[in-house]
């Protein structure tokens, strides 16, 4: 004890010193980190939101995570492939035969329906105004649903390398469901019609009434814009797309009016209309493939048409 | 880089990846509202365990790759994530000695912070909170944290991180 006392004596003052200077060193460097990397994160959202300059930087992050959104689906995709495999004979021949009943009668319509789109393209040609394109569509599965309950968006399993694209619309079997907000080399984000920051162009199918369809956060409803008390509008009037924003080819379904409320008391009536598509249900959706180009050029639609701009898969 | 210079950084990376899984497998919509943000968890345990090793840099880049992996804005939750780190490396010294329940309460509050600042991102950029329930991943996150620091703490001895 007394002769450890002069040799520790001199190490002791030491290490307290060196102690104490290596903690405040810590501290201070990390107060200097996350003020470091606070401003960075702003700066980082801010370009994001403000400037789109970092789909680049989104992209090389999300093929990053894209081994694990994979690894998450396996499951579900591996149950779908052992129940198709392992279902009974009788089992698939029904479901056979179904379907090619389905198929006839879908035929039939076809059929009726190619007439008619030749009869709406030369009476179109008479009046000189754009002809539709035919429209094709590439289907996509849903990878995960987002999230936060707050923002309606969806991860799907196609890219860029599929030929996805930014503003590219998105359908169900009912209907119009929303749009791609990023996309990245393999998979692609969509938001939700029912997102509150979308908004989508549409028109009752009865008289042609234009009006817009806002997100409301909840996935059974819509509310329908600037609509005057005295519109002619009923509850069960179907909406379809308009096509006026340029973004969703026209006449698609988007929802069904399901409550229609006058109130004297306030410029425009409230109303809330119900999408017809299953927005927390599909698995599989349909990316529309249609050339963004402007109504009413024929002759140079065809000129352009060889050499479409659109990358092929 | 991390890997070479320190034995054992494997389990941190399978940690994390295996928290950013657990972050983005589909749930149910009743369990999705509690889903805990495992990424914080994991994050608090490893700054509290190895302050040295995993600290605000880690944090931020796991919280990138969180906002690829949701398509939020980038930079939400890597900020988030940052001040969780930053948070529980000011109090590691104090959070380690606690007994497991209080640990929980720290864990609830640092994770309620973290909650606050990623809704506060949301609602500035246009999608305020409808109700309270954005909440409810902090409490679940509390619930969870005995375990998952049970589970983390008996990886980190068995492969002898330090």
């Amino acid at each position: 004890m007394p002769d450890q006392s002069p040799v520790s004596a001199a190490p002791l003052s030491r290490i307290t010193h060196s102690d104490r200077k290596n903690l405040f060193t810590i501290d201070t460097s990390t107060n200097v980190h996350i003020i470091v990397f606070v401003l960075l994160s702003f700066g980082l959202m801010t370009v994001d939101q403000r400037l789109h300059y970092l789909e680049g930087v989104r992209d090389v992050l999300s093929t990053i995570v894209y081994p694990l959104q994979y690894l998450i689906q396996l499951p579900t995709e591996a149950s779908g492939w052992l129940s198709e495999n392992l279902a009974s004979r009788s089992q698939l021949l029904d479901e056979n035969a179904g379907l090619r009943r389905k198929q006839a009668f879908i035929n039939t319509q076809l059929q009726k329906l190619t007439a008619l789109e030749t009869e709406n393209r030369r009476l179109r040609m008479l009046l000189e105004s754009s002809i539709e394109r035919p429209e094709r569509v590439l289907i996509a599965e849903l990878l995960s649903v987002d999230f936060d309950p707050y923002r309606h968006q969806i991860l799907l399993n196609k890219g860029t390398r599929h030929g996805v694209h930014v503003g590219q619309p998105l359908l169900d079997q009912q209907g119009i469901i929303g749009q791609i907000v990023h996309a990245n080399t393999f998979t692609s984000t969509a938001i939700l019609i029912t997102d509150p920051n979308h908004a989508l162009p549409v028109q009752v199918n009865r008289n042609g009434l234009r009006t817009l369809a806002i997100g409301t956060g909840h996935f059974q409803e819509l509310e329908l814009l600037h609509i005057p008390n005295n519109e002619d509008i009923q509850v069960g009037d179907l909406l379809i797309t308009s096509g006026l924003g340029g973004r969703f080819p026209r006449g698609y379904p988007v929802a069904k009016v399901a409550k229609v409320e006058f109130d004297p008391a306030r410029p425009f009536a409230h109303i809330i209309a119900q999408p017809t598509s299953q927005l927390d249900r599909s698995r599989e959706v349909l990316l529309i493939i249609s050339d963004p180009s402007p109504v009413g050029d024929i002759p140079l639609d065809t000129d352009k048409s060889p050499a479409s701009p659109r990358k092929q898969p | 880089m991390m890997l070479s210079r320190h034995p054992g950084g494997w389990v941190i990376l399978l940690s994390f990846i295996i928290a950013l899984l657990l972050a983005s497998i589909p749930l149910p919509t009743w369990v999705d509202r509690f889903r805990p943000d495992w990424l914080s968890l994991v994050l608090i345990y490893w700054c509290m365990a190895l302050p040295g090793r995993v600290g605000i840099a880690t944090g931020w880049f796991w919280g990138l790759l969180l906002d690829a992996a949701k398509g939020t804005l980038l930079g939400q939750h890597a900020l988030a994530l940052a001040v969780v780190a930053f948070l529980t490396l000011k109090a590691h010294r104090r959070i380690r000695v606690f007994p497991l329940w209080q640990q929980a309460l720290s864990v609830l509050l640092i994770l309620l912070i973290n909650q606050v600042l990623v809704i506060w991102i949301n609602g500035i950029i246009g999608y305020p909170p409808h109700n309270w329930w954005f909440l409810a991943p902090a409490v679940g996150g509390m619930l969870l944290w005995p375990w998952v620091f049970i589970i983390l703490r008996d990886l980190r001895r068995r492969f002898r991180l330090s």
